[in-house]
C-alpha cells in the first residue's frame, strides 16, 4: 500500500431528520412533573410549537452515527489543510471540559463560587503573555476573526483617546479575508499592500502607504505563504513613527513559539487561534477562541470584564473607563479556553519543540515534492509550504483535481486557491503531530497524482469516486438556493 | 478559460478597461460585460441590479455579477441615469455567460453627455488591451 | 511527548533530506530584531494524570452539580442534556473536522448543519437560518448591522432596555467605532415589557430590536412592534436568550419579525461558564444576500444524488473581503450540531411538553417565593423566568443561602439601578419541587 489509504467499505444511506420518525415518538426522557400545571397563557401569546419530526432514541443515534461516517477528521487521517493547523486534538481535553464543575457552571455565579474557572482563565492569560512577550491579555474573543475585530476596536479606542481619527489601514495582499472585513467593521478602509517577488513585505512599500491618517497595519506572521516576514521590525518602526499601531494576525503562531518575541518585533496587538496553535478541536466549523495580547499602552482599552487576581483571589473587574466594552455575552468560549490551558500545561516549554517539528514537517514535504510540483517560493519555509499550478495547467488538470484525487487516496486535501497571490495555490500544512511514515505516504500519494496527471488525467477529473457523494453542483446550489429543507 | 482568438468582441460596440461593453448607437445605451469578463468569472449565479432611475457618476458601482467563488463589480462607463435593468437576469443569471452581448445585457444608461461615449475604446483597441494582459 | 511522534533518528534523517544540520537552522531566517531573548518560562509540563488531578481540583471549587440549586437564568440556563448528545457529538469525525471546504468528505457536517438550519428556521418561524454566530449577543449586534445595510442610509436603531443588558453592551461595543446611533426604548415599569408608546414616531430608524421573553422573563407583543416598525419602513429584529420558550409561545416569525437572533445554549449545550454557546440567526429569504455567516445549501452531485455544500459564499469575508456582510469565519458549528441533536431528541411533541413543564416550574417557584414574602414586580406573563421584589433583609439572607448551596436569583440593581431590591429568578425542568420548597422555606424562616 503506497500513497493510497482508502478502500471501499460499507457506507450507509441516511435520510434527512424530517424524512424519518413518526408523530408521537420521543428520544428525550421527559421528567415527570412534580408541580401543578400553571395557568394557561393568554391565547394571543400561545403558539403551536414548531413542526419538528418526532424520533425514537435509536433513530437519532443511527442518524448521527451514519452522518459522522460521511465525515473526515484528524482522527481519520492526515489533514494537511494549510493555514488551518489540523493537528491532533488530545482526547483528555474532552474529558476535562466535561467535568461537572465546569460544564454546569453558570456564568453569573458569584466570584466566590467560580474560583476554579476564574483561576484557570487568569493562568491562561499569564501563559499567553509569556508566549508572546506582551503585557496583557483578554480571552473574550470567540474566534480568530473576533480577535481581529477586538484588535481593530482597540486601535479605534486608542486613537479616540489620543484625539485622533484614522480612517485607513494597511493590509497585505496575502492576508486572510477576515483582516479587511474586521477593519471595515470599524470604519477603516483597507489599503492593499503588495508582497514582494520574494513573498514577503518590504519596508519601503509600507513607508509609501503609511501616513497620519492611517491607523497602522495588520500583518500575519509567519504569513499565509508560510514565510517569515523578516522585515517586520523595520515595518513596525515605520508605522510607529507615523503614530500608527501594529496588529499581528497570530493565525500561524504555531510555527514560532519560543522563537519570537512579539513585543521586540513591534507588535501592539496579536490574536491567537486556540484551535490552531493550542489544538482545541475545530468541530467542523467551530467553536474556536481568539484571545488577544496587547502592549501596556493598549491595556486600558481591553474588553471588560477582565479576570484579575486580588490578594490570592480571582475576580472579574469591570471598572476600566477606557475599555472598548463587552465583546461577548459572558467571558468568551470558556470550554475552549480550558482545552488550550490543558494543552499548554501538558507541553510547557516543549511548545518550542512543537513549532520546530511543525516547521520540520513542512520543509520535509516541500523538499520531497519540489520536483513534482512547482514551489511558489524557493527556500526554507515555516509551518506550511505553497505550490502553484504551474506545470499542471498544460496537462489540462487543475489544483482542484489534484485535491479531489487526494481524497480517493485517503487524505484530506490541502488548502486550495488561497493565498490569492499564487496561481492555483496548493497550501500544505502537515503539522507536528504527523509521523515521518505518514508524511511519506502523503508524499507518495502526491507523486502518484502527478504521474496520473500525465498518464491518465481522466482519473483526476473524475475523482473523488470513493466518497459518499461525487463532485457537487455548487453553481446550481448558488443559483437556486435551497437553504431550508422540507418546506 | 478561452484563448484570445476564441473570444467574441463585436465590432459595433464600445468597451471599457473594466471589460464592459456599451452600445453607443442606441439611446439609451445598453451595457453588459464582455465575453472575456464572463469567461474569467465562470458560471454566473447572481446579478445584483440597481433601481431604474438611479443617477450615477462614471466609475461608480452600478451592479455586481457573482459566480460561486468571485464577485465582480460593474462600474458606470459614463455618468448618467440607469433607465432600465435586465430583470430577466434575476431568474436566469446564466444568460450573462451564454449571451453576454445579447440576452445577457445588464442595464441601459441614458448618458448625461452622449459625447462621453466617444471616449470609450473601440473593438480594436479593446482587443489590443486583451492581448496585452 | 506523546503528541509528537518524531524520534531523534527521524529528526536527523529529515534534516538531512532538507539539507540543514539542526532544527534551529530552520529558523535561521528569523532576524535578531524579532527573536525571543529568553525561554517562555511556562509552568513545568504535566502528565495526563497530574493534569487531570489539577483540573479536577479546580473544577471542585465551582458550585455545579447536585450539591447546589442555582435559580439563575439571565442568558444561561440549566437544562437536562440527553446522554446521547455528548456521546454522538464527541464522535471524532464531527469534532476533529474543519469547516467543510471539501464537501465530498464533509457530508456529515454539512447535512447536520443543513438540518440545524431547517429546525432553527422552523423553531423561529423564519425562512432561512445561517450555520451559527458566536453567541446571542454578537448575533444581535450583527443583526442590527444587517438591518442598517438593508436600511439604505438609515443610521439609527432602537433597542429595548428590556433586552439582556450584556447583549446591549455588546451592541454598543460593535457600534462604537461606527457612525451608527443607538436609541434606548424604556420598559413599562408596570408590565415589564417595552413601552409601546415609545415605539411610535421614532422616525428614520433602520430597525427596532426587542427580546422575547425579555430579560425580565416577560413575553413581549412582537406583532405590535412589527406593525409599528413596518409602518416606519424599519425592520423588527427579535432576539431571545431562551429558545425553549418557542415550544409554547408564538414564534417571532409568525408575529412579523424580519430578523430573529439569539442564544441557543438552552438546546443541549452545557452552560460552561458562559461559552461556547450558540448564536442563532434567521431571516427572510428576501434578505438572504445580506445574511452574515456561513450557510449550507442542498444540491446534487454529478450522479444526481442529493448532497450539501457551503453556498452563497460571495457574501463572506474570504471572497468579498472588506465588503463582506460580516468578518465571521469560524462559528459555533459543533454547538449548532448539538442543538440540532437536541431538537431531534425532543421532536415537536417533546418540545411542547418540556416548554410547558418549564413554565409550570417557574410558576411554582414564583408562588412559593410570594408566599415567603416576595411581591410581584411586573404584570406580564412569563415563561421560565420572572422578577420579584424582595422582602426587607433578603440580601443578607441570600448570602447565607449561598453558603448552603442555594443561589437565589440575580440582583437586578446592578443592571437597573431603579430596580435595586428586585431579583430575577429562573426555574427549569431541572428544579425539583423539593428544591424550590427548600429555598422558599429557608427564606421564610430567615425572615
Amino acid at each position: 500500500m503506497t500513497g493510497d489509504y482508502a478502500s471501499g467499505g460499507l457506507v450507509f444511506k441516511e435520510s434527512l431528520l424530517w424524512e424519518k420518525g413518526k408523530k408521537g415518538r420521543m428520544a428525550f426522557s421527559m421528567p415527570l412533573s412534580d408541580v401543578p400545571v400553571a395557568e394557561a397563557l393568554p391565547p394571543a401569546m400561545a403558539g403551536d410549537g414548531p413542526d419538528f419530526p418526532d424520533l425514537s432514541e435509536l433513530e437519532v443515534v443511527r442518524h448521527y452515527t451514519r452522518l459522522s461516517q460521511w465525515n473526515y477528521g484528524v482522527d481519520s487521517g492526515m489533514y494537511p489543510l494549510g493555514s488551518c493547523t489540523m493537528k491532533y486534538n488530545p482526547k483528555i481535553h474532552e474529558k476535562l471540559a466535561a467535568l461537572p464543575g465546569f460544564a454546569t457552571a453558570h456564568p453569573l455565579l458569584p466570584e466566590s463560587l467560580s474560583q476554579g474557572a476564574l483561576g484557570l482563565m487568569f493562568e491562561l492569560q499569564e501563559m499567553l503573555k509569556a508566549i508572546t512577550g506582551l503585557d496583557a491579555a483578554s480571552l473574550q474573543p470567540a474566534a480568530g476573526a473576533h480577535g481581529e475585530l477586538c484588535g481593530m476596536m482597540l486601535f479605534d479606542a486608542c486613537f479616540k483617546a489620543r484625539g485622533e481619527k484614522r480612517t485607513k489601514i494597511i493590509i497585505p495582499d496575502t492576508a486572510h479575508g477576515t483582516n479587511p472585513a474586521s477593519a471595515a467593521l470599524c470604519g477603516m478602509k483597507p489599503l492593499s499592500l503588495r508582497s514582494g517577488p520574494d513573498g514577503i513585505l518590504h519596508a519601503e512599500d509600507v513607508a509609501a502607504l503609511m501616513d497620519e491618517n492611517t491607523a497602522g497595519i495588520m500583518i500575519t506572521n509567519p504569513n499565509t505563504l508560510g514565510l517569515f516576514e523578516t522585515n517586520f521590525a523595520a515595518i513596525a518602526a515605520i508605522v510607529h513613527e507615523k503614530g500608527g499601531l501594529v496588529y499581528c494576525d497570530g493565525a500561524n503562531m504555531n510555527a514560532v513559539m519560543g522563537y519570537v518575541d512579539m513585543k521586540r518585533m513591534g507588535v501592539d496587538v496579536v490574536h491567537f487561534n486556540l484551535h490552531k496553535t493550542f489544538s482545541t478541536p475545530h468541530g467542523g466549523g467551530g467553536p474556536g477562541a481568539g484571545p488577544v495580547c496587547v502592549t501596556r499602552e493598549l491595556e486600558p482599552f481591553l474588553p471588560v470584564p477582565r479576570v484579575v487576581k486580588k490578594d490570592e483571589e480571582f475576580a472579574l473587574e469591570t471598572d476600566f473607563p477606557g475599555s472598548i466594552g463587552r465583546l461577548h455575552a459572558f467571558y468568551g468560549n470558556f470550554g475552549v479556553l480550558l482545552k488550550a490551558w490543558a494543552y499548554i500545561r501538558t507541553l510547557g516549554d516543549d511548545l518550542k519543540r512543537v513549532s520546530e517539528l511543525a516547521v520540520l514537517n513542512a520543509n520535509y514535504i516541500r523538499e520531497s515534492l519540489k520536483d513534482e510540483y512547482n514551489l511558489a517560493y524557493e527556500g526554507i519555509c515555516m509551518h506550511e509550504c505553497v505550490f502553484s499550478d504551474k506545470g499542471l495547467k498544460a496537462l489540462g488538470v487543475t489544483t482542484l483535481d489534484v485535491a479531489k484525487r487526494l481524497i480517493d487516496l485517503g487524505f484530506h486535501p490541502p488548502t486550495v486557491y488561497f493565498p490569492l497571490v499564487v496561481s492555483g495555490s496548493l497550501m500544505v500544512e502537515p503539522t507536528e503531530t504527523e509521523s515521518v511514515e505518514e508524511l511519506n505516504r502523503f508524499i507518495e500519494a502526491m507523486k502518484r497524482i502527478r504521474k496520473e496527471a500525465e498518464s491518465e488525467p481522466e482519473t483526476l477529473l473524475q475523482s473523488p469516486s470513493r466518497t459518499v457523494v461525487g463532485r457537487l453542483d455548487e453553481t446550481g446550489a448558488a443559483r437556486n438556493p435551497c437553504l431550508c429543507g422540507g418546506m | 478559460m478561452k484563448e484570445i482568438k476564441d473570444l467574441v468582441v463585436p465590432d459595433n460596440l464600445s468597451y471599457t478597461d473594466a471589460h464592459e461593453w456599451m452600445d453607443k448607437e442606441a439611446v439609451p445605451s445598453r451595457m453588459g460585460i464582455t465575453d472575456y469578463a464572463q469567461d474569467q468569472l465562470g458560471d454566473v449565479v447572481f446579478v445584483e441590479l440597481p433601481e431604474p432611475g438611479t443617477r450615477l457618476e462614471k466609475g461608480e458601482v452600478c451592479a455586481t455579477v457573482e459566480s460561486v467563488k468571485a464577485v465582480s463589480e460593474i462600474y458606470m462607463p459614463v455618468s448618467g441615469t440607469v433607465s432600465a435593468v435586465n430583470t430577466e437576469l434575476e431568474d436566469r443569471p446564466e444568460l450573462v455567460n451564454s449571451s453576454p452581448y445579447g440576452d445577457g445585457w445588464i442595464l441601459e444608461i441614458t448618458a448625461d453627455d452622449p459625447a462621453a461615449l466617444l471616449s470609450l475604446m473601440d473593438h480594436g483597441a479593446y482587443l489590443d488591451m486583451l492581448k496585452g494582459l | 511527548m506523546r503528541y509528537l511522534p518524531h524520534t531523534e533518528e527521524d529528526v536527523a534523517a529529515m534534516l538531512e533530506r532538507i539539507g540543514v544540520s539542526s532544527l534551529e537552522d530552520l529558523f535561521a531566517g528569523i532576524p535578531e530584531s524579532c527573536r525571543s531573548l529568553r525561554p517562555m518560562d511556562l509552568p513545568r509540563p504535566l502528565s495526563e494524570w497530574d493534569l487531570t488531578a489539577r483540573m479536577e481540583s479546580m473544577a471542585a471549587t465551582m458550585s455545579g452539580g447536585a450539591s447546589h440549586s442555582v435559580f439563575l437564568g439571565a442568558g444561561s440556563y440549566s437544562h437536562y442534556i440527553p446522554a446521547l448528545i455528548p456521546q454522538l457529538l464527541g464522535r471524532s469525525e464531527f469534532t476533529t473536522a474543519y469547516t467543510p471546504y471539501q464537501p465530498e468528505v464533509s457530508q456529515g457536517t454539512l447535512q447536520a448543519i443543513f438540518e440545524y438550519q431547517t429546525l432553527t428556521a422552523r423553531l423561529l418561524g423564519m425562512d432561512v437560518a445561517n450555520a451559527s454566530m458566536y453567541d446571542g449577543a454578537s448575533a444581535l449586534a450583527e443583526a442590527l448591522l444587517m438591518a442598517i445595510r438593508l436600511g439604505k442610509g438609515r443610521k439609527k436603531v432602537a433597542l429595548s432596555s428590556a433586552i439582556h443588558p450584556h447583549y446591549r453592551q455588546v451592541v454598543a461595543t460593535y457600534f462604537a467605532p461606527t457612525e451608527f446611533e443607538i436609541i434606548e426604548l424604556p420598559y413599562d415599569p408596570e408590565t415589564g415589557v417595552t413601552d409601546s408608546n415609545a415605539l411610535a414616531d421614532m422616525g428614520d430608524l433602520a430597525a427596532i430590536a426587542l427580546q422575547s421573553p425579555n430579560f425580565f422573563g416577560c413575553i413581549e407583543d412582537l406583532q405590535r412592534a412589527a406593525d409599528l416598525a413596518h409602518g416606519e419602513k424599519a425592520l423588527l429584529v427579535a432576539c431571545f436568550s431562551e429558545p425553549l420558550a418557542f415550544g409554547l409561545i408564538k414564534n417571532p416569525g409568525i408575529q412579523g419579525a424580519d430578523i430573529v437572533c439569539g442564544e441557543g445554549q438552552s438546546l443541549g449545550i452545557p452552560q460552561s461558564f458562559g461559552g461556547p454557546g450558540l448564536g442563532m440567526f434567521a431571516c427572510r429569504m428576501a434578505h438572504v444576500r445580506n445574511l452574515p455567516g456561513r450557510v449550507v445549501g442542498q444540491t446534487k452531485d454529478i450522479h444526481g444524488k442529493r448532497g450539501f455544500v457551503l453556498t452563497l459564499s460571495t457574501r463572506e469575508q474570504h471572497i468579498r473581503r472588506e465588503k463582506a456582510t460580516s468578518n465571521i469565519c469560524s462559528n459555533q458549528g459543533l454547538c449548532a450540531t448539538a442543538s440540532a441533536m437536541y431538537m431531534a431528541c425532543l421532536g415537536g411533541t417533546g418540545l411542547r411538553k418540556l416548554a410547558a413543564l418549564n413554565r409550570d416550574k417557574a410558576a411554582y417557584l414564583k408562588t412559593g417565593l410570594e408566599a415567603a414574602g416576595f411581591t410581584p414586580l411586573f404584570k406580564s406573563p412569563v415563561f421560565n423566568e420572572f422578577c420579584l421584589k424582595a422582602p426587607e433583609g433578603f440580601s443578607k439572607i441570600r448570602k447565607r443561602l449561598m453558603e448552603k448551596g442555594m443561589v437565589a436569583g440575580l440582583g437586578l440593581g446592578d443592571f437597573y439601578p431603579e430596580l435595586e431590591g428586585a431579583f430575577l429568578f429562573c426555574a427549569t425542568e431541572t428544579a425539583s419541587a423539593a428544591s424550590m420548597d427548600r429555598l422558599a422555606d429557608a427564606i421564610r424562616e430567615a425572615i
